[in-house]
């Protein structure tokens, strides 16, 4: 990695704290729900999809978490012999664990910004096959544009001045530049399917 | 002519039916291995008193197709029908009296005529279409109130705004009581505080029922409206109803709920 690009792991540890908490769990099971794999292949997995955002990732919080979900029946795991090094563990999903996948997957509720759990959604509908990317984008590009337009209504409701107009006049912002972003998910996973 | 004008919106208004309708347009530019794509088979039906925003990057086509639907231009392909009669149809001259009378255009950069005053900006499109000088003014003067610029009556562009110029082009779109508003990014040269401005007379027109057609690459914009088309390379792609659906919480979108 270049050393003149400033590295996101510099920055407050808590810009990820939220991802960490939030974001892995339904990630992690996403992982697995093609394949069975390793822990360290499911870290694997995320670090490429993460690509920068990875040096903030704490890489015993993935088995840490993949033991939580074995607790809950989402996975359940195997030991495989590997000759002379200690056996290693393989997860795979249970039903619960899938049916937990597809509806993560269709779940359009986004009370925090949260471009890296959406941008491992899009990755993970794509290389599971189980769900269409362009069809999540679009989905959620409809859902921020309900709220977008109830935000801007009840904006344009504000006297001049008002300071509800301003928190308003943040949603609205904020709705924006998701849906800014949303519109470049939409062209690069459309430019895929192009190509498949 | 306003008789009749007044007869056929009677009919348009009677009947639930559009007052727009394009089926199938297509607008080609170029030709053979340079020929682009600009609108690609685009169908719309904008119901009366509807307000329909048009939203896409720059470059997808959105204002190749409001210039289809105002008949500015003409189609490669399809069929495009306003106030009941088909605009291809229709000949040049036919077909500006239908534009002068039917549509009212807004445009990004206002296009107001610098020498006349805002009350004179106004009152033309009336002067036209035949009305008597009087009855121009009057409405002109009842416009200008309508969009807040009484006291801006006299003033040349120069001496306004950039939201009051936008002001005074909405009410000169106003003059001939269209039966639709063709707006082309109608903040695209206006600040917040003056986008605001505007936005809200747009909410005051859809709510004494005019018919709108906003075109945007500001999503802001889009989304005051009843229904939202996203357009990408020409083509439809997406339509959001914004309006009339279950009420939504703004305290989650607030981040007030957890």
């Amino acid at each position: 990695m270049s050393s003149q690009r400033p590295t996101l792991a510099a920055l407050p540890a808590d810009s990820f704290t939220d991802y960490q908490l939030n974001v892995v769990q339904e990630v992690l099971l996403a992982l697995l729900a093609k394949d069975p794999a390793h822990g360290y292949q499911v870290r694997a997995q995320l670090q490429l999809a993460l690509g920068p955002l990875a040096e903030a990732l704490n890489g015993g919080h993935v088995y840490v978490t993949l033991n939580r979900l074995e607790k809950a029946e989402l996975v359940v795991s195997r030991r495989v012999g590997q000759g002379d090094r200690p056996d290693r563990k393989v997860y795979e999903l249970t039903p619960a664990g899938r049916a937990r996948v597809q509806a993560w997957l269709q779940d359009t509720s986004w009370p925090k910004p949260a471009p890296a759990e959406f941008h491992l959604k899009l990755v993970a509908a794509a290389t599971t096959g189980m769900a269409d990317p362009v069809g999540i984008v679009d989905a959620q590009r409809r859902s921020v544009l309900l709220g977008l337009g109830d935000a801007q209504r009840a904006a344009l409701a504000e006297p001049d001045g008002s300071v509800a107009g301003l928190l308003l006049e943040g949603v609205v912002l904020r709705l924006q530049a998701d849906l800014r972003w949303l519109e470049a998910c939409a062209r690069h996973w459309n430019s895929k399917r192009e190509r498949s | 002519m306003r008789q009749a004008l007044e007869l056929e919106k009677g009919t348009i208004m009677t009947a639930d039916r559009p007052v727009l309708s394009a089926s199938g347009l297509t607008k080609e530019y170029g030709q053979a291995a340079a020929r682009v794509h600009a609108v690609k088979d685009v169908s719309l039906q904008v119901m009366r008193g509807e307000s329909v925003a048009i939203v896409g990057q720059s470059g997808c086509g959105k204002s190749s197709l409001l210039y289809l639907l105002g008949g500015l231009e003409r189609p490669t392909l399809g069929s495009l029908q306003l106030a009941g009669e088909r605009l291809e149809d229709l000949s040049e001259a036919r077909l500006a009296r239908l534009r002068r009378r039917a549509l009212g255009f807004v445009f990004q950069d206002f296009h107001l005529v610098e020498e006349l005053t805002a009350l004179e900006n106004v009152e033309l499109p009336a002067l036209l279409a035949g009305a008597s000088p009087r009855r121009a003014r009057d409405r002109a003067h009842e416009l200008l109130e309508q969009v807040g610029l009484s006291n801006r009556s006299t003033h040349l562009p120069s001496a306004l705004s950039g939201g009051q110029r936008q002001r005074v082009a909405v009410a000169r779109a106003l003059a001939n009581e269209p039966l639709v508003v063709l707006a082309d990014e109608p903040t695209g040269n206006l600040d917040s505080a003056a986008t605001t401005d505007v936005l809200r007379l747009f909410e005051q027109l859809h709510a004494t029922g005019q018919t709108l057609v906003i075109v945007t690459h500001d999503e802001r914009v889009a989304a005051t409206a009843d229904r939202l088309i996203t357009m990408r390379d020409g083509e439809f792609v997406d339509e959001t109803r914004l309006t009339g659906g279950v009420a939504r919480t703004l305290s989650a979108l607030t981040g007030l709920e957890a």
